[in-house]
C-alpha cells in the first residue's frame, strides 16, 4: 500500500445559491475526522459532495478508490459507494419497524461484504429490545441509535455523519456519546464527521479540518491544531489545548489519579476509571501561568518544564504563548506586561503551571 | 316492484368499465405524477395544465374531441382498421380511452401531491444504503405515498363511475356495450319510469357515500400511523 491509500484526498469547488466553495483537503483512513466550523460554513455540503448525494466539480480518492474525478468524467453514484450516512433527523423510514430499517441496507450489499453483524451492532448501540417497534415510538436518542446501527449494517468503507447530535436535547445527546465513542474503539472504521460544537469535537475527533466560509482554513492533527497560535487567538478565552493521557496510578491517601503524558504526570481529583485507561484531557489557555523557576511554595500540583514555541499577541494587553511540553503542545494566557518581564522568546526554558484540567472522556 | 331485469347489463358494464379505467390510470399516471412531482422542466407546468384540463371543459367538448379522434377518419379508426373494425367510437374501448383521459386528474393529482409531500430526504437516505433509484422508488417512495394512491384509486373509480357526457358523445346507448349506469338512468327518465330512475339513483348515491365514507376512515388510519415522511423528532 503506498501513502495514498490510507488517506482521503478530496478537492470540490462550485457555488450553490450564492455560497461558493472552494476546498481542498487529505485526512487519514482511520479514527474521526472533524469537519469543523460555524454554520453555514460548508461543512454539511462537502459531506453531500463525498456521499456523491451533490455534485460539485472536483475530485475525490477513497484508498485506494476513485470516487469521482473530472478529469475522467466519473462520477460514482450515491448507491455505488461504500459509505454509510447518518442524517442530522436520524431518517428513520416509518413504514418499515426498527428490524425492517436496519435490514434495508444489510439486505442490499452482497453476502461476502457483511463484515458487520446484525446482533454485534444491535448490541453496540444498545437496541436489541426495540427491534420491533415502529420508528415514531423510539426517543430522539433511540432514533439515532438506530439511525448509526443501520448504517453500519451495510459495512461502509466510510461512515459520514451529518452533526448526529445537533437535533437532541442534552441528556439524549449525553445518551449518545458514549456509543460513538465505542464506535471509535471498537470499529476500525474511518468516520467524517460534521460538528459546529468544540466539546464533541474535543470529544471524539483525532483530526481536524476547520473551514470557514467555503474555505479550509487549516487541517492536522486535533491536539496540534488546537494549540496553534493564529487559531486559537480567535477562540479568545476558550482557546485551549487537548492533552492526550494515561491514567497510571491512583492515590487513595489524597484520593487524586495519575495521569501521564509525554510531558510529565498531571495530579488531577480521583477518576472512576481502571489504570491503562486512555484519556482526553482540556487545558484552557487562561489556566495556565509561566515562572521561570520551578514554584515550590504553591498550591499548584501540576507544574512541567516546557520550552517556548511562539507568541501571539491577543490584543493591547494579552498575549497567548505556545508551550512545547516534550512533544505535547499548551497554550498559556498571560498578560503582555508578564511576557515582557519574563522575557520570553521563542527557545526559551520556563515552567508551565496549570490551575484547572478538565476530562472530556 | 319495477320491472329490473334490463338493469344488470349497465351495473355489471359500469362496474367493469371503472375497473379497467382506474387500472390503465394508476399504470398511467403514476409515472406522470412521480414526473410532475420530481422534474425542474419548463414543460412540467404544460404537461400539469393539459392533465387538469378535463377538470375545468365542458365534458361535451372533451367528448367531441374524442369522437372526432375515435371515429373511422381519427387516428382511433386507423388503431381499429388494425383489428378489422372501423371505428373505437360507440364501442366499450372506446369508452375506456375516454374515461381515462377524463378521470386523468383525478388520479394524478393525490399521487402527485404524497410524491411531492415525501421531499428528497426518503430517497437520499435510501441511496446511502444501496438503493438505486428504481429500487428506491418502490420500496420507499411508493410506499410512503400509500394515502396518495389510496385516494387517486377511489376517486378515479367512482368519478368514471359517475361520468356522463363524455359517454353520452362516445358511447352512445348501446345495451350491453355502452350503456353504464348513469345513461341507464337517462334512459328511464326519458321514459317516465320513475320507479327505476328512482332505485339505480338512490342506489349510486348509497354506493359513493359508502365509497368516499370509506376512504376517509382508511386515509385517517393510516394518517395515525404518521403523515410526515420521516420521523423528526
Amino acid at each position: 500500500m503506498t501513502r495514498e491509500d490510507e488517506h482521503i484526498q478530496a478537492r470540490f469547488a462550485g457555488s450553490l445559491g450564492g455560497f461558493s466553495l472552494a476546498v481542498r483537503f487529505e485526512c487519514p483512513m482511520q479514527g474521526i475526522t472533524a469537519l469543523f466550523g460555524p454554520s453555514g460554513c460548508g461543512k454539511t455540503t462537502i459531506l453531500r459532495c463525498v456521499a456523491g448525494l451533490q455534485r460539485m466539480a472536483g475530485r475525490l480518492r477513497v484508498g485506494a478508490e476513485t470516487w469521482q474525478d473530472d478529469a475522467k468524467r466519473l462520477f460514482l453514484r450515491p448507491h455505488r459507494r461504500p459509505i454509510g450516512y447518518v442524517f442530522q433527523e436520524a431518517g428513520l423510514f416509518r413504514h418499515l419497524s426498527v428490524r425492517r430499517n436496519l435490514e434495508y441496507g444489510l439486505t442490499r450489499i452482497a453476502p461476502g461484504e457483511r463484515r458487520v453483524r446484525p446482533d454485534e451492532v444491535a448490541d453496540l448501540m444498545g437496541i436489541q429490545d426495540l427491534l420491533e417497534r415502529r420508528p415514531d415510538r423510539l426517543s430522539g436518542g433511540q432514533r439515532q441509535r438506530v439511525a448509526i446501527a443501520r448504517a453500519l449494517l451495510t459495512s461502509p468503507r466510510l461512515l459520514l455523519m451529518d452533526e448526529p447530535l445537533a437535533s437532541l436535547d442534552r441528556k439524549s445527546k449525553q445518551e449518545i456519546l458514549p456509543y460513538l465513542e465505542r464506535l471509535h474503539d471498537e470499529l476500525a472504521m474511518p468516520v467524517l464527521y460534521v460538528s459546529h460544537a468544540p466539546d464533541e469535537v474535543a470529544r471524539l475527533a483525532d483530526h481536524l479540518v476547520l473551514l470557514e466560509a467555503g474555505r479550509v482554513r487549516a487541517s492536522g492533527r486535533l491536539g496540534d491544531l488546537r494549540a496553534r497560535l493564529d487559531l486559537a487567538r480567535d477562540l479568545g478565552a476558550e482557546a485551549d489545548a487537548i492533552i492526550e493521557a494515561e491514567i497510571t496510578a491512583h492515590d487513595p491517601a489524597y484520593h487524586l489519579s495519575y495521569l501521564d503524558f509525554s510531558g510529565g504526570r498531571f495530579s488531577v481529583a480521583r477518576i472512576g476509571l481502571p489504570i491503562g485507561h486512555k484519556v482526553r484531557l482540556r487545558v484552557l489557555a487562561r489556566d495556565v501561568s509561566i515562572t521561570l523557576q520551578p514554584q515550590t511554595d504553591t498550591s499548584i500540583l501540576n507544574i512541567f518544564p516546557a520550552l517556548v514555541a511562539g507568541l501571539a499577541e491577543n490584543d493591547a494587553a494579552r498575549t497567548l504563548v505556545r508551550l512545547d511540553l516534550a512533544g505535547t503542545p499548551l497554550l498559556a494566557g498571560i498578560t503582555r506586561k508578564s511576557a515582557e518581564r519574563l522575557q520570553l522568546t521563542p527557545g526559551k526554558r520556563v515552567y508551565a503551571q496549570v490551575k484547572a484540567v478538565a476530562l472530556v472522556e | 316492484m319495477p320491472e329490473l331485469a334490463g338493469i344488470w347489463s349497465p351495473i355489471r358494464l359500469t362496474l367493469a368499465l371503472a375497473s379497467i379505467t382506474t387500472l390503465v390510470l394508476l399504470i398511467l399516471g403514476t409515472p406522470i405524477a412521480w414526473w410532475l412531482a420530481r422534474s425542474k422542466s419548463l414543460w412540467k407546468e404544460v404537461v400539469a395544465t393539459l392533465v387538469a384540463l378535463p377538470l375545468v371543459l365542458p365534458p361535451t367538448v372533451l367528448g367531441f374531441y374524442l369522437l372526432v379522434a375515435l371515429g373511422p377518419n381519427g387516428p382511433g379508426g386507423w388503431v381499429a382498421g388494425r383489428f378489422g373494425g372501423h371505428s373505437l367510437a360507440f364501442r366499450f374501448e372506446g369508452l375506456v380511452i375516454g374515461s381515462v383521459l377524463y378521470s386523468l386528474p383525478f388520479v394524478v393529482q393525490p399521487i402527485r401531491n404524497a410524491f411531492e409531500a415525501l421531499g428528497e430526504r426518503p430517497l437520499e437516505v435510501a441511496a446511502t444504503l444501496r438503493a438505486s433509484p428504481w429500487d428506491a422508488f418502490w420500496s420507499v417512495a411508493v410506499p410512503l405515498a400509500r394515502p396518495g394512491f389510496l385516494t387517486g384509486t377511489v376517486l378515479g373509480f367512482a368519478h368514471t363511475v359517475g361520468e356522463f357526457g363524455v359517454v353520452l358523445m362516445i358511447g352512445g346507448n348501446i345495451p350491453g356495450e355502452t350503456k353504464v349506469l348513469s345513461i341507464a338512468i337517462y334512459d328511464y327518465v326519458e321514459t317516465l319510469q320513475w320507479a327505476q330512475a328512482h332505485l339505480v339513483a338512490g342506489g349510486m348515491l348509497a354506493f359513493s357515500f359508502v365509497v368516499i365514507l370509506t376512504t376517509f376512515l382508511l386515509e385517517r388510519r393510516i394518517g395515525r400511523a404518521g403523515t410526515d415522511a420521516l420521523n423528526h423528532r
